[in-house]
């Protein structure tokens, strides 16, 4: 089925449906990772997003239940090159169309995405309408200006879980933590659980005394989609819990740490999306290269708190990656050390994070 | 942290000659990291034994060794030049293995010369096998199971062990005898039978078979602070048990999902460390079992090689370079990445586009070895192709081979095609069943049979997606010959997104590939250039490195400079190699220096012309005529410089011109008037000069009654053919009127050229260039082996040093009158015989030839790149170049060959290129510039010891002297029963031995034994004598040398007796041009 690709700039792609039908409104994003489109699509940040993939052939090896990173579909829609409707692979369960389909996600190929990728590249994100339904560019590209876009927008509401729960691992229990849903990418639970972490997941609007209720060893601040200026609530318990316990934020958790610290947030020109991700481990002067997926930024310059003190840095365009607090046990990074998809070059985090309970617990 | 300044110096060792494994992937790499060295500041000192390098150019390294690799001449080197340090991972297995033996005779010791990249406990750890697989056990890895039993007993303890099916492999064979696999106790006990018999020192290995694995390659670089990054993952199409190299390759990896990728990334970050690499590029290989996912090492490279110039040409980012300048120092984020200028190399490139790589054989060169591959590589080169999918990629990598094919299928090119029968289902299971050079033609036929995907995979281990893709190429062909001409749009828009060509279209739809171009034009189809930029177009990309596809945006950026396009060679094969790269490297060179914008259209990623900076804008597309035209169209160059890239751009010249495209330098007309024995003929009569008696056919009739007035011997070759392919001397009717058959196929709609062919003649090599009104000889070579053997397997000397001075000027005055003529400008290429002092024409080529680098390595002069400005309009004079340059030093080339590869293959040379690459001496006199030449291609020239002579009667006369010579020398001399006789009649000394058909114990018992050091065997026509025949072979395995020729014989002598005298000395290349030193 024929579809279009309307962006608020009027750019007009037009492709073929592979999976779905319909119309959706989002902010388009390219990631640029070569393999894992199943953890990209289930990932909770993609949440209000649009996402085309740079490498042109997805669906070579085909989808399994373990490689999901959440319940669901997150991502608004899906678009792509050339779409293999062949799997190969002897974990493949299902086809990605199938997958798509079964959740009434619009996946569509026969798009150069380089063009796309690089009209983003040089103009930024944009609002963009994928239409199965409408083939009138002039009401799509209108109607991807009037759609809500990200900036300002709240969808942590949509996406963190709707009450407590718990997950843990095979392994000895060493440490409490409770994990603040913002839209957690599950390989980060099983991260944590891996390393002796039992984990009471609680919903993003949980408050400082519910969590202190808990008795936790330690606090974990996951990812999530939009802006995270648009979350002040969460950003609030943060505070009343920065010198209760060791914190440990990934992505948009980092950003809402950021904030604690009174810093602000920005909006990237596109974003950082993808698996190849310098970054500089200022602290020992390693470089990493990271998973990451995040349109917004904590300005390094707005860190302005003394005790606050950079430890990573993106080495593409030294924006801020990763902080620590030098006197409470508080750190967090920008990048997704849970890797799925992407290198696992910072897993070593999890383990700061257990050796920092594991210190905090002493004194 | 900088660069270290506390070493200064530093040498780099090549590869040397272009062999089978080992081709023009390292005059790349060699020459980026020569380049970034110097770019630091650092002295850089170069041995390498190949002249047709970018490398041994006199400005790449400051002080260039053209001298024999071996460990001695690189410890005379490292004595002379003292340098702080040794980088041993730029020149393949070779740089390797003999920087370890330099190291282990202690010169690096004793001159405090550090060894820097990958240290000799590195090196070891890396290829050492048990080594190795302790090293991946401590890591949690496996390879393998295997290990060695010697005898049949032990044999069946293993393989209980190891489990089946089990392979068994002879320990040290020698020539590729490969290996067997047993699926029980009784095929077990044939193949350890058969295997410890086979093997030298009477011992198998036993090794888990994982054939029909899949296989993929890392190439990951790693810097002092231990950051290590994955630059390219690569799938072989094909599976295990088909050695990488004779692979089809495609990247990135396409049936990994991100959880098996990174499980792989992470095992490959972990062998870096294991085994140490201190700094720079290493290539890891892995199998996969397809069942569930299972993962075995296969091997590490901790160097850089064949796959990761792939991976840099695949990705942009240049490994060797990198490797370099971490190798002083730097780490991978002080590195900015050239491409995208604002950021560093510490990053992983992504791709967004498919890459495959196909290689290129050469069997139809070794007719008497089976097209089989195994997991000895035999394929001489590889083409490259980009696409957005992996059928685009696919097919242009498929056109880009130079076999006479424009895609998988249905371009009425495959012989089932053109004799319009599909082949026999036996005949197809077969042919995939067993990896050979045509299976991919063959999963064509065999998805046209509908023969299932499961079973097809079940036959062939190859992954099922790789058939899918193949399958719907399938498809889309029959689509296309259902449909009507003209096709809508629609449709020609989706063949070309799946990669089908103008001349596939055509037959399909029975037009002519112009009626596709005119429907593209009419429909408004073009194709778009996108850019290879390592990122997938997330930054900017400043490098204009560009490959074709049918989408929407077009990024090629075209300037309002004045350009001019040069056609490269496509892929390396035997008769077309690195020299012709050279060439065009020069060419691009001499437009820069001229203020022209260059752009290189080429599709071999193993050479320096495809580097990103080489030129200023490069295409990376298969050299055909639309893949050409498209980027004229674009480009709109001043011209085309078709004459350097050798045969496949020179094929283009005629359809180009055609086309309306300017052809810089000499006219295609005067190309084709070489080429036309008729017109050709009649210029050489207007100049008074002779060829040998000759005519042309059609058919095999014309050529019997041709033969029958030029009188036998004759020489058969067809016309338009490179490197003498299907070339042959023939001495009676019957040969000749199967062979002419076969010329005929050869080149079809052309005609079958047939000379009287001159015996005992002395044959010329004479390179000249031309402005169209000067002419200058750049050289003249002798041949050392006398006329009937292909020039480019005959070992040459240049200056001449048999000829006397009337003969050479009649060649001069010759060359001179023919480039005026044929209107040369630019380069040309004559050879000449001589017999009893009259001189003949044999061929001219008004083109760069494969002599061209030798020639200005010899001389000292650039000709390839004077030949580009003469192009542009420059006079010789104009760049200085007044008259000949006779160097004072005596420059040898020698040939080397590829026999080892291919069990059963007779060495003997004729007509008939057979070598893969050359190496050069030079030195002062003749002997010892041969010596060089023959210890710098792998021979190992005895000093005391045996000869062996057994020749046929027309040369027993000839060869007395040499067997003096070598008796004089000290040597013994044993011959066969005739030989012996006729040199004990002459009061030559000698004892008789049997021939193998005499009885025990014979001639190979002898060379076996070690007890014969040197073999002089002619036999020269005729079809190859079993005797003469086993004793090529056994030397081959040996390592015996040998000469086929008495004039070899004579050159032999002269070396062994340079080898006597002093000890061979060396100098540089610097040294003997710029008169430094002497």
């Amino acid at each position: 089925m024929k579809a279009i690709l309307a962006l608020e700039d009027g750019t007009i792609f037009e492709g073929r449906t592979f999976a779905g039908e319909g119309e959706v409104t989002g902010e388009v994003v390219f990631n640029t990772s070569m393999t894992g489109y199943q953890e990209i699509l289930t990932d909770p940040s993609y949440k209000g997003q649009i996402v085309t993939l740079t490498y042109p052939l997805i669906g070579n090896y085909g989808v399994t239940d373990e490689d999901a990173e959440s319940g669901a579909i997150q991502a608004e829609a899906l678009i792509v090159r050339e779409y293999q409707r062949i799997p190969s692979n002897w974990r493949s369960q299902k086809t990605l169309a199938d997958y798509l389909n079964a959740a009434g996600i619009v996946g569509v190929e026969g798009i150069d995405t380089r063009a796309l990728t690089r009209r983003i590249r040089i103009h930024g994100a944009m609002k963009g309408i994928v239409s199965t339904v409408d083939q009138d560019v002039e009401s799509l590209v209108q109607r991807a200006k009037e759609s809500p876009g990200l900036i300002g927008r709240d969808l942590v509401k949509d996406v963190t879980c709707d009450r407590a729960y718990k997950w843990e691992g095979e392994q000895e229990r060493r440490f409490h933590v409770v994990a603040f849903d913002c839209g957690a990418k599950h390989n980060i639970l099983r991260s944590l659980a891996g390393r002796g972490c039992y984990l009471t997941v609680v919903p993003a609007h949980t408050s400082a005394d519910e969590v202190k209720s808990l008795n936790p060893d330690g606090l974990f601040l996951s990812n999530g989609p939009g802006d995270p200026a648009a979350v002040p609530y969460v950003v609030d318990t943060v505070k009343r819990l920065l010198d209760y316990l060791p914190i440990f934020g990934i992505c948009l958790g980092h950003q809402l740490l950021g904030q604690a610290f009174g810093g602000k947030t920005f909006k990237l020109k596109f974003g950082h999306r993808g698996g190849n991700q310098p970054v500089k481990n200022l602290l020992t002067g390693r470089i990493e290269i990271t998973s990451q997926n995040h349109g917004f930024c904590v300005d390094i310059d707005s860190i302005n708190d003394p005790e606050v003190e950079i430890t990573h840095i993106n080495l593409n365009d030294q924006t801020l990656e990763g902080m620590r607090h030098k006197r409470l046990p508080v750190f967090s990074v920008q990048y997704h050390p849970e890797a799925a998809p992407g290198p696992h070059d910072a897993s070593y985090l999890f383990d700061s994070f257990t050796q920092l309970m594991t210190e905090y617990a002493k004194a | 942290m900088p660069k270290r300044n506390d070493i200064k110096k530093i040498l780099i060792i090549g590869s040397g000659p272009i062999i089978i494994g080992q081709a023009c992937e390292f005059d790349y790499s060699g020459t980026q990291a020569c380049k970034a060295l110097k770019e630091e500041g650092y002295e850089v000192v170069l041995i390498n034994s190949n002249p047709a390098t970018i490398m041994t150019d006199p400005e790449t390294a400051d002080r260039t060794y053209i001298e024999p690799i071996t460990p001695e001449m690189v410890s005379m080197v490292v004595e002379r030049e003292r340098p702080d340090a040794l980088l041993p991972t730029l020149g393949g297995q070779t740089g390797l293995n003999t920087a370890i033996k330099v190291a282990e005779m202690g010169t690096l010791d004793k001159c405090g010369v550090e060894m820097i990249g990958a240290s000799v406990d590195v090196i070891k750890k890396a290829e050492d096998r048990n080594l190795f697989r302790k090293a991946m056990q401590n890591i949690g890895l496996r390879i393998p199971k295997s290990d060695i039993a010697r005898g049949m007993e032990e044999a069946r303890e293993l393989a209980g062990q190891v489990g089946y099916p089990v392979i068994v492999r002879p320990s040290f064979t020698l020539g590729g005898t490969g290996g067997g696999v047993a699926y029980n106790r009784e095929d077990l006990e044939k193949w350890v039978a058969w295997g410890l018999d086979a093997s030298l020192i009477g011992e198998v290995m036993l090794e888990e078979s994982i054939i029909g694995w899949k296989e993929f390659e890392l190439e990951v670089m790693r810097d002092k602070n231990d950051n290590v990054v994955v630059i390219c993952s690569i799938e072989n199409l094909d599976a295990m048990g088909v050695h990488t190299g004779d692979s089809i390759t495609v990247a990135p990896a396409q049936t990994l999902s991100d959880r098996e990728y990174q499980k792989m990334r992470d095992a490959s970050i972990a062998i870096m460390r294991e085994i140490g690499v201190e700094t720079g590029g290493s290539n890891v290989q892995f199998a996969v079992n397809p069942k569930n996912g299972e993962l075995v090492v296969i091997e590490m490279n901790p160097r850089v090689s064949r796959s990761s110039a792939l991976a840099s040409k695949a990705t942009g980012f240049p490994i060797a370079k990198i490797a370099a300048k971490l190798a002083v120092g730097y780490t991978l984020d002080e590195i900015p990445n050239d491409i995208t200028r604002e950021t560093f190399a510490s990053f992983e490139p992504t791709l967004d586009y498919c890459v495959v790589k196909i290689p290129r054989w050469t069997f139809e060169k070794f007719p008497e070895t089976e097209d089989y591959l195994t997991t000895a590589m035999k394929s001489v080169g590889e083409t490259m192709a980009i696409g957005r999918t992996f059928k685009e990629a696919l097919q242009k990598g498929l056109r880009s081979l130079e076999i006479g094919r424009f895609g998988l299928g249905g371009d009425g090119k495959g012989r089932s095609e053109r004799e319009g029968i599909d082949p026999p289902l036996d005949e197809i299971i077969q042919k995939i069943s067993t990896p050979n050079s045509e299976r991919i033609f063959y999963l064509r036929h065999a998805l046209k049979e509908e023969i299932e995907i499961n079973t097809i995979y079940e036959l062939t281990g190859i992954d099922p997606w790789f058939l899918h893709q193949l399958k719907e190429i399938t498809e889309m062909e029959a689509e296309i010959a259902g449909a009507h001409f003209p096709l809508d749009r629609g449709l020609l828009q989706r063949s070309k997104e799946l990669g089908f060509s103008d001349v596939q279209l055509a037959h399909l739809l029975k037009r002519k590939d112009d009626n596709i171009r005119q429907l593209r034009e009419q429909q408004g189809l073009k194709c778009v250039y996108k850019l290879v930029d390592t990122c997938a177009a997330e930054f900017e990309a400043y490098t204009p490195y560009y490959y074709s596809t049918y989408e929407k945006e077009n990024e090629a950026r075209v300037t309002k400079r004045k350009k001019v396009m040069i056609l490269g060679g496509g892929p390396n094969r035997i008769g077309q190699g690195i020299e012709f790269d050279y060439c065009c490297v020069h060419a691009s060179f001499a437009l820069r220096e001229e203020g022209y914008e260059s752009i290189m259209v080429n599709s071999n990623p193993e050479t320096v012309s495809t580097d990103y900076d080489t030129s200023d804008k490069l295409y990376f597309e298969p050299l055909t005529k639309e893949d050409v035209l498209n980027i004229i169209e674009q480009e709109k160059p001043e011209g085309v410089i078709v004459q350097f890239g050798g045969q496949t751009p020179l094929n283009l010249a005629n359809p180009l011109s055609e086309a309306g495209v300017r052809i810089l330098g000499t006219s295609p007309d005067s190309i084709d008037l070489a080429e036309d024995r008729e017109r050709f003929k009649a210029i050489l009569d207007k100049l008074g000069l002779v060829q040998p008696d000759n005519g042309t056919a059609m058919s095999v009739e014309e050529a019997l009654k041709v033969a029958e007035v030029v009188g036998y011997p004759v020489v058969v070759r067809p016309s338009y053919v490179l490197g003498g392919r299907a070339m042959k001397i023939v001495y009676d009717q019957k040969t000749l009127e199967g062979f002419a058959k076969e010329a005929i196929l050869a080149s079809p709609g052309h005609p079958v050229l047939i000379d009287k062919f001159l015996e005992d003649a002395i044959e010329m090599d004479v390179d000249a260039i031309s402005d169209g009104r000067e002419t200058i000889i750049c050289g003249v070579m002798e041949h050392i082996e006398e006329a009937g053997i292909h020039s480019g397997d005959s070992a040459c000397v240049l200056p001449p040093h048999t000829l006397d001075k009337d003969v050479l000027r009649q060649i001069k005055d010759s060359t001179r009158a023919l480039a005026k003529a044929l209107n040369v400008v630019g380069l040309m290429n004559i050879q000449y015989a001589v017999k009893d002092r009259e001189v003949f024409v044999l061929e001219v080529n008004p083109r760069a030839s494969r002599t061209i680098p030798f020639v200005s390595k010899a001389t000292g002069v650039p000709f390839a790149k004077m030949a580009t400005k003469v192009m542009l309009g420059r006079t010789l004079k104009e760049l200085g170049l007044t008259q000949e340059i006779v160097p004072h030093h005596i420059s040898v080339k020698e040939s080397v060959f590829p026999f080892d590869r291919f069990p059963g293959v007779d060495t003997l040379l004729g007509p008939e290129m057979k070598s893969t690459g050359e190496v050069m001496g030079i030195d002062t006199s003749f002997g010892a510039a041969f010596a060089k030449s023959q210890l710098a291609a792998g021979q190992n020239l005895p000093v005391q010891g045996t000869v062996f002579l057994s020749v046929r009667d027309r040369d027993k006369e000839h060869v007395c002297p040499v067997a003096e010579q070598f008796i004089k020398m000290g040597f013994n001399i044993v011959a066969t029963a005739g030989t012996s006789r006729f040199l004990q009649e002459r009061n030559i000394s000698n004892q008789p031995v049997k021939k193998v058909s005499e009885g025990r114990p014979h001639i190979v018992d002898h060379i076996k034994n070690g007890e014969i050091q040197l073999v002089i065997n002619t036999a020269l026509g005729g079809g190859p004598a079993r005797d003469g025949y086993n004793i090529r072979r056994a030397v081959l395995e040996y390592h015996v040398p040998y000469v086929t020729t008495v004039a070899g014989a004579w050159a032999m002598a002269s070396g062994v007796g340079a080898m006597l005298g002093e000890k061979l000395s060396i100098k540089s290349i610097q040294e003997y041009h710029g008169g430094q030193g002497d």
